[in-house]
């Protein structure tokens, strides 16, 4: 079903059936991801990829236009040639890969055994995943919301105010879709509905994160995606009403900062960064507040950057 | 204190001034913090090179976790040097940044630029000191990132093409990395690169080590700009703007050629890579080729800066070629000559940046006469362009003399013979320049040019006088590299 | 040996078919859906090696020993979140590029990019006479 779908992606010339097709792969992914047992990268990819990534194309294709030219078919045969090249070296080396589902496989023999026995009593959450991902390797999703938030400072240095060069003016559809989108009783009612629920799902999702599946990212991305709809179907002008851009645009550096912070706190504290033992005087409660705090600060920066981007992706097909 | 959290604070002192700068609205003041911020951050790696200094290696644990379990911040003096190269060079770009950018951006702008050039560089120097595979991979998206975003900022239009082919080229690698990271852990289950190197020579003989290595190298040859993956690099460095290009041009290769060096040697380890993989019988025919090839290229550009950016493909040839000769004269031409390079195209570049604020144009027919019209920063430029063809006295001509005695220790007289003339050829393209400066009257137009303001002069300047210095003194870069150069092939000294 | 591998082979057919969208196609937009179909492959090959037969995931519960490899899970959560900045990046590029060329198909933009070039040096003949 996935070779299936990326075919038919590959065939479509309708940009519009190739992203919602996009979409679809990915929702696909992520039910993999769950049969896998990866219950948090499933809720991710379901979020992220099916959620927030279509809704930025979506909002690019407005701009551009739906449909692209088919290639010459001269062209297509290096990267063919090259594809199939790649994918026969893979194949070869698959040979060698440990079978699918072996528990005897090396990497469930060396690093993650500890992860899984020791995690309980040396950082506390039942969910492992949390753990590594905040303690552990917590440097590492440091790392990641400096990504974010390179994206973010990125999108605001090129779609940012004043970057649009004047006298392109395109005649403006968008807004009577908007005035359509608001005579929807339908889509409005359902919306009202929605919103504030999945705006406390997002909260729910940020601080039960120790214990199921989820966490910061995952409720960031929710918390955008409420607003992204509350955008949709009332316009952005109401929305960034609610939620001014420039104090926005303050946020991701505060999710960052708030991150960071833990850690220079640690070092303070005679630790190195981010080791939360010495947050507060008992190792484990530290790690507890340490894990807290930082997860409030990916989810306060994945959120703000999450809404930012899609305001200044929409704004210009205004 | 401070001493045992250096490791941390070099990466901190830039990372969390750009959100800060992000927050200023003023760019001025912007720039005040990130002047600090990287001034304080040179500071900090030259602290850190007096540590490792004379080998010993510095291992930081972050979140206090023991590696493999944990990621590890590894320094020895080759890691030191990249951040020294970064953390400097950056620092003098930054500081001559603020006049640049004030005839081409809204000065409100100014702080959100700032805040990506800050990023860039903490994200650099994060790859360069990290211990883990996977951060690697990490910190190498948000310079990427960072990357992309100064690019398409450039004023020609053409600027954002060539950061959207830079975006699909880069990520296209990144992700090749991400699958031999993902190779080495699935045959090894651990992500620490001194873990990996311990284990990966069990396992020499699985193919799914060798087509990690074939996905890294692929990866990162497409970073380092090896011919002929070398595509994106002439026009994402001639439609960047000015300052930026002094800035990529410096760091961000010579930081993709230091986790190849890292990788190949250290992680993959030298067995492995040269004689089981014949990684030089790839590489020496590909960087010669490019050596050739782009030094052509570049000698028939009439855009200065088209030229400078086809001159780098070339000079980036020679360091690959340095590490695929595999002997010590090599590898240290290698990493001298990484030091060297960055400094000399930054500087160039730079003064480049100087006159295009002048002159506004980068053809070369619009430099003409400009020797006359602004002496001192075309003597700056001459200096480092001599230490681009590798005249005596300068530092290029440390890291060529070693390149050429490496290939003269393999008795291989026709690549030294090659290299020669190829360096002909770099002075062919200077010389060209140089013509145009002092011998061809000024355009009308241009004849009320004059010298630019210190705040540029002072950093052109500080890049020529250096190059002079490493020319005269070479402990500091031949010195470590030679060091360096006998641990990574396992020579004791 | 076909049941061990299956999922490994399925996932390398999407990585290429990814790859190809890539390389293949003319519309800017169209590419960076192809490197998000590549990334999410790479993904799934990702978490493909952390299953375990009989594991679950791998939130501690007590009477259960087997769980899923938690790292892998990890790394590509990371690995998404750095997917989806590309993602928005990229985008942003395409839409400056549309307003720039007002096309985002890469020939096009190619041949006016030659025409660009053309004019410049169109520029050096005229100023290089009367000198």
């Amino acid at each position: 079903m996935l070779v299936a779908t990326v075919i038919m992606i590959i065939r479509t010339q309708k940009l519009m059936s190739a992203v919602l097709m996009m979409s679809f792969f990915s929702l696909l992914c992520s039910c993999i991801f769950m049969v896998l047992d990866a219950v948090d990268v499933a809720f991710t990819e379901a979020a992220v990829g099916a959620g927030a990534s279509t809704i930025f194309f979506l909002a690019a294709i407005a701009i551009v236009g739906r449909t692209s030219k088919p290639s010459r078919p001269g062209k297509t045969l290096v990267p063919l040639i090259a594809c199939i090249g790649t994918g026969a070296l893979l194949v070869y080396a698959s040979f060698d890969m440990p079978y699918f589902g072996k528990v005897d496989a090396p990497i469930h023999q060396h690093v993650a055994p500890r992860y899984l026995q020791e995690s309980a009593g040396e950082v506390g959450p039942p969910n492992v995943v949390t753990s590594v991902l905040a303690s552990y390797r917590g440097y590492d999703t440091f790392g990641e919301v400096g990504v974010v938030f390179t994206a973010f400072i990125g999108v605001l240095l090129l779609l940012g105010a004043g970057t649009r060069k004047a006298g392109i003016e395109r005649p403006a559809p968008p807004n009577v879709n908007d005035e359509s989108m608001r005579q929807k009783i339908v889509l409005r009612e359902v919306s009202d509905l929605v919103v504030a629920p999945v705006l406390i799902f997002a909260l729910y999702v940020q601080w039960h994160g120790d214990f199921g599946p989820g966490g910061g990212f995952q409720a960031g991305v929710i918390f955008a995606s409420a607003i992204i709809l509350y955008a949709l179907i009332y316009g952005i002008v109401p929305a960034q009403q609610l939620l001014p851009p420039r104090k926005l645009a303050y946020l991701p550096g505060v999710g960052l900062l708030l991150y960071a912070g833990v850690g220079v706190y640690s070092m303070l504290m005679g630790g190195n960064f981010l080791d939360y033992d010495k947050v507060a005087s008992n190792p484990l409660d530290g790690q507890h507040y340490g894990i807290l705090i930082i997860e409030l600060g990916v989810g306060i920066t994945v959120a703000a950057v999450m809404i930012n981007i899609f305001f200044s992706l929409s704004e210009r097909s205004l | 204190m401070i001493s045992t959290q250096l490791p941390a604070i070099v990466l901190l002192l830039t990372l969390l001034s750009a959100p800060v700068c992000s927050m200023i609205r003023n760019g001025d003041n912007a720039w005040k913090l990130a002047m600090c911020s990287v001034w304080l951050s040179v500071a900090a790696a030259c602290a850190l090179m007096a540590q490792v200094w004379g080998g010993n290696n510095i291992s930081y644990h972050m979140g206090g976790w023991a590696p493999p379990w944990g990621i590890e911040v590894r320094i020895d003096e080759l890691s030191a040097l990249v951040v020294i190269l970064i953390t400097l060079f950056g620092a003098l770009v930054i500081s001559a940044l603020r006049e640049s950018l004030r005839t081409v951006m809204r000065s409100h702008r100014h702080s959100l630029y700032y805040a990506t050039f800050l990023l860039c560089m903490s994200s650099l120097i994060g790859i360069t000191i990290t211990g883990d595979a996977f951060n690697v991979f990490v910190f190498l998206e948000i310079s990427s990132l960072s990357t992309y975003a100064l690019i398409a900022r450039g004023r020609d239009r053409r600027a954002l093409i060539a950061a959207f082919r830079y975006l699909i080229m880069g990520t296209i690698g990144a992700t090749f990395i991400l699958i031999a990271i993902g190779f080495m852990y699935m045959v090894t289950g651990t992500l620490n690169m001194a873990d990996l190197a311990q284990r990966l020579p069990e396992h020499t003989d699985n193919r799914v080590i060798q087509a990690s290595f074939a996905f890294f190298t692929v990866g990162i040859a497409l970073k380092v700009a090896v011919f002929p993956l070398h595509y994106w690099l002439p026009s994402a460095y001639t439609y960047a703007p000015k300052a930026t290009t002094a800035f990529l041009a410096a760091t961000a290769t010579k930081v993709s050629l230091y986790v190849m060096i890292r990788f190949v040697f250290d992680v993959y380890g030298v067995e492995f890579s040269f004689s089981q993989m014949k990684l030089d019988v790839l590489l020496i025919p590909m960087s010669i080729a490019g050596i050739l090839i782009a030094s052509l290229t570049a000698v028939f550009q009439s855009d200065v800066k088209r030229l400078l950016a086809w001159s780098s493909v070339a000079q980036l040839s020679y360091m690959v070629l340095g590490m695929a000769l595999l002997n010590l004269n090599g590898l240290t031409a290698s990493i001298t000559h990484m030091f060297n390079h960055a400094m000399i195209k930054a500087g160039l570049f730079l003064t480049l940046a100087a006159m295009i604020y002048r002159v506004g144009s980068s053809q070369l027919r619009d430099l003409a006469g400009i020797g006359r019209s602004m002496p001192i920063t075309t003597a700056a430029f001459v200096i480092l362009g001599a230490g681009l063809v590798g005249i005596p006295l300068t530092a290029g001509f440390v890291s060529k003399w070693y390149l050429i005695s490496a290939a003269l220790d393999k008795d291989w007289v026709w690549l030294a013979a090659l290299l020669i003339i190829s360096s002909l050829m770099a002075l062919v393209y200077i010389g060209k320049i140089v013509d145009v400066a002092y011998f061809k009257e000024a355009p009308t137009e241009h004849q009320a040019v004059r010298d630019v303001p210190v705040t540029i002069l002072i950093p052109c300047w500080a890049f020529a006088l250096l190059t002079i210095y490493f020319g005269l003194d070479t402990r500091a870069t031949a010195g470590v590299a030679d060091r360096i150069a006998h641990s990574l092939l396992g020579i004791a000294s | 040996m076909l049941a061990g591998l299956f999922n490994y082979w399925v996932v390398i057919i999407l990585m290429m078919a990814g790859l190809y969208v890539v390389m293949s196609s003319r519309h800017l937009v169209k590419k960076i859906v192809g490197l998000n179909i590549f990334q999410t492959a790479v993904f799934i090959l990702f978490i493909s090696m952390g299953a375990v037969d009989g594991g679950t995931a791998p939130i501690l519960v007590e009477g259960t020993t087997l769980y899923s490899n938690p790292l892998p899970h990890v790394l590509i959560l990371t690995a998404i979140v750095v997917g989806v900045a590309t993602t928005a990046l990229g985008l942003a590029i395409a839409v400056r590029i549309y307003e720039a060329y007002d096309s985002v198909d890469e020939e096009d933009i190619a041949a006016m990019d030659t025409e660009d070039r053309r004019q410049e040096n169109a520029v050096t003949t005229v100023t290089n006479t009367p000198s």
